[in-house]
C-alpha cells in the first residue's frame, strides 16, 4: 500500500502521469518530456513525505508512551509551536531562509516549549496527568501562536512564505534541504528504533519500570529528546503537520497491540502513508492547484480521531 | 538459587523535610515469607519503596549483598530484586503473555534477541500462577483477582531471586486474597523466592508468613515469628487497639480478635441493650 502511494505521489498532480511513464521517467535520465520532468519534480516531494510522515508518527508514538497520555502529539503539547516561534524569530530578526539554517532554531523552540510543558504541567513536583500535561500544552500552544503573530505583523513580507509553511507542506521540497537535514533525522530515528522495550516498561507504570531495571528520569530524557528531534526536524522542513503524530500511533496499537517496538515499526509504514495520501489528494480535488497537507491531515484526522474517541476507551496508557 | 543478603541499615527517608522513617535498621532472612505490618502512615510502604530503590534514603542505605542498590546499576539489581507495586498501570488491550513476558526486561538489551530461557521464563510463570489458559485473552476483561495472579506471573518472570510486594492483597475479595498468600508461599517453597510483603491484615500475616516486622511511627517496634510479634502487649503499641489473641483453630497461628476501643461490637452492643430491658 505504501509503495501504491508512492507511485501515486509522483504521477498525480496538476498534470498527471500513467504509472508506464512514470517508470519511464524514473529509469531513463534521457528522456525529456514534460511529463518526466514532472515526475521528476515531485520526487523529492514524496521523499520527504516520507521521512515527514515516519518521523511524526514516531514523535507522536514516543510522546504518547513517554507520558502515558492518549493525547500526547507535537501539535497538542506545543512543541511545533515552539519549533514556529524560533523558526519565525529566526526569519524575521536574522534573515534565515533556508531549513539547514533554522533547523537549530528550531529544535532550541521545540526542546524549550517540550521543557515548559513537563515543568508546567507537573507543577515542579508530583505526576503529570495526562490532562494536566495536555492543557499545559495547549496554553503554551495558544501563547506562543499569538507571540508568532505578533511577530510577524511588523514583517509584511514574511508574511506569504510563513503562511504557506505554517499550513503544512511538502510541496517546494528540494533534495539539498532534505540532505542537509537528514542526519537529524537518522539519529532521530536510530534513537526511535532502541527505545521499544523502554517504552514496553514504562507503559506499565514508573514502579514497575524502575523494578524491571530502567533508570525512569534517564529514559525519560532519551525519549523526550528523540521525539522532539524527530518533530523539529519535520516542522523545520513541512511546517506543523498535525494529526500525523496523534491518530497513526492509536490506528496502529488497534491493530497490532501494545507492544512498542511493533507500534513504532508499524508508525514507520502508516505514517508516511497517511501523509502521502493526504497530499495526493490535496493535488486532485482543488486541480490544478494544491491544498497543503497539513490542511488535509486535519481534515481527514479530525473525524478518524472522533472515531477512536467514541469507540475506543483512551485511558491512560 | 542463590543466597542473597539484604537489609536496611539506618535507613532514613522523607518526603520533602517531613521525615517518615528515621534510622531503621531490617535484616531479610533469605528464602523466607515475610511481612511488613503496622497502622496507616507508619511508613510501612515508604519502606518497602525504599527496599526497591522507589525511593532514596536520606541517611542509611539498603544493601544487597554489601553494596548499596541505590548506586548499583539499576538493571543489575533488577535481576536479583523484583517488585510488585499497589496500583501498576495497565496498558489498554495488552494480553496476558505480553504483559508476563515484559517481565524479561532486565535480563534483555535494547534489541536484546529472544532466546529460549525467555519462553521458560513465560510459560513456567504463567503455568505456576495458573494463568496459562489466560495467555491471549485481553488483561482488562479479567476479574480482579485472575488480574493479580497474572501480575505475580510477571515479576515471577523476572526470575529474580527476592520478591517485594506491596499490599498484594488490597482490592480483593477474601477467597482471592487467601489465593494469592497460598500462591506466593507455594511459590516460597518450590523456588525459594524470599519474598518481603506489605499486608493490611495481621491475622492473615500471621497465618501465611515466616517473619513479621511490626512498624509505627517509622519505626520498627517488633521483629520475629508470628508467635513472638503477634500478642496483645505489641498490638496495643503499634495499632493502639485492645485485643484477645487466640489460636486460630485451622493453622493455629495467633489470630487478632480486637476488644473494639469501648465495647461496639454488635454482640456487645446486643447485651447492652438487653439490660434495662
Amino acid at each position: 500500500m505504501l509503495a501504491a502511494a508512492c507511485v501515486l505521489s509522483v504521477a498525480v498532480g496538476s498534470l498527471s502521469v500513467p504509472p508506464g511513464q512514470v517508470w519511464q521517467a524514473l529509469s531513463d535520465p534521457s528522456v525529456h518530456t514534460i511529463a518526466a520532468e514532472a515526475v521528476r519534480s515531485r520526487v523529492p516531494r514524496t521523499v520527504l513525505g516520507l521521512l515527514v510522515g515516519a518521523a511524526l508518527a514516531c514523535s507522536g508514538a514516543i510522546m504518547q508512551g513517554l507520558t502515558r497520555n492518549p493525547l500526547a502529539d507535537p501539535g497538542i503539547l506545543g512543541i511545533n509551536a515552539g519549533a514556529a516561534v524560533a523558526i519565525v524569530i529566526a526569519m524575521a530578526y536574522i534573515g534565515l531562509t533556508s531549513a539547514a539554517q533554522y533547523i537549530w532554531f528550531a529544535l532550541a523552540g521545540a526542546g524549550l516549549a517540550a521543557g515548559a510543558v513537563w515543568a508546567i504541567g507537573t507543577g515542579g513536583r508530583g505526576h503529570a496527568t495526562p490532562l494536566r500535561l495536555a492543557l499545559a500544552g495547549a496554553v503554551l500552544a495558544a501563547v506562543l501562536t499569538s507571540f508568532t503573530q505578533a511577530l510577524l505583523l511588523p514583517h509584511a513580507q514574511l508574511l506569504q512564505s510563513f503562511r504557506s509553511w505554517q499550513a503544512g507542506g511538502i510541496d517546494g521540497a528540494r533534495f539539498t534541504q532534505i540532505e542537509q537535514v537528514l542526519p537529524f533525522f537518522v539519529i532521530g530515528a536510530a534513537m526511535a528504533a532502541c527505545s521499544g522495550p523502554t517504552l514496553n516498561a514504562l507503559a506499565l507504570g514508573d514502579e514497575i519500570a524502575t523494578g524491571l531495571g530502567t533508570h525512569v528520569g534517564r529514559a525519560r530524557l532519551f525519549l523526550a529528546v528523540a521525539a522532539v528531534l524527530l518533530a523539529a526536524t519535520s516542522t523545520a522542513l513541512a511546517g506543523p503537520i498535525g494529526f500525523v503524530g496523534l491518530i497513526v500511533p492509536h490506528a496502529v496499537r488497534a491493530m497490532v497491540g501494545a507492544d512498542y517496538r511493533w507500534v513504532l515499526a508499524w508508525c514507520v509504514v502508516v505514517g508516511p502513508l497517511l501523509l502521502l495520501v493526504a497530499d495526493v489528494v490535496g493535488r486532485v480535488i482543488t486541480r490544478p492547484a494544491d491544498v497543503q497537507v497539513g490542511i488535509l491531515t486535519a481534515i481527514i484526522g479530525a473525524p478518524v480521531f472522533i472515531g477512536l474517541l467514541r469507540t475506543r476507551r483512551l485511558g491512560e496508557l | 538459587m542463590t543466597d542473597h543478603e539484604f537489609s536496611a541499615r539506618g535507613v532514613s527517608v522523607g518526603y520533602g523535610d517531613r521525615p517518615v522513617i528515621g534510622g531503621l535498621d531490617l535484616q531479610v532472612p533469605a528464602h523466607r515469607v515475610g511481612a511488613i505490618i503496622g497502622p496507616n502512615g507508619c511508613g510501612k510502604s515508604t519502606l518497602l519503596r525504599t527496599l526497591s530503590r522507589q525511593l532514596r534514603p536520606s541517611a542509611g542505605a539498603v544493601l544487597l549483598d554489601g553494596r548499596a542498590i541505590h548506586s548499583m546499576p539499576t538493571r543489575e539489581v533488577a535481576k536479583v530484586l523484583g517488585l510488585l507495586p499497589q496500583s501498576p498501570t495497565c496498558p489498554e488491550g495488552i494480553v496476558v503473555e505480553d504483559l508476563v513476558s515484559r517481565g524479561r526486561t532486565p535480563h534483555r538489551g535494547s534489541f536484546g534477541r529472544w532466546t529460549s530461557a525467555d519462553d521458560e521464563a513465560i510459560a513456567l510463570a504463567l503455568e505456576e500462577t495458573g494463568t496459562a489458559e489466560l495467555a491471549e485473552r485481553p488483561v482488562d476483561e479479567l476479574s480482579g483477582g485472575q488480574r493479580q495472579r497474572v501480575w505475580i506471573a510477571m515479576a515471577l518472570a523476572q526470575q529474580t531471586d527476592l520478591l517485594l510486594l506491596d499490599e498484594p492483597t488490597t482490592f480483593l475479595d477474601l477467597a482471592y486474597q487467601i489465593d494469592v498468600l497460598e500462591l506466593l508461599v507455594r511459590l516460597n517453597e518450590s523456588r525459594g523466592t524470599t519474598i518481603v510483603m506489605v499486608l493490611h491484615d495481621i491475622n492473615l500475616a500471621a497465618r501465611y508468613c515466616d517473619w513479621l516486622a511490626a512498624m509505627r511511627d517509622g519505626t520498627v517496634r517488633a521483629r520475629g515469628g508470628p508467635r513472638e510479634v503477634v500478642d496483645v502487649e505489641t498490638v496495643r503499641e503499634v495499632f493502639d487497639l485492645e485485643t484477645v489473641v487466640i489460636d486460630d483453630p485451622v493453622s493455629g497461628a495467633p489470630l487478632v480478635v480486637p476488644r473494639g476501643r469501648a465495647g461496639r461490637s454488635a454482640g456487645e452492643r446486643t447485651a447492652a441493650r438487653e439490660v434495662p430491658a
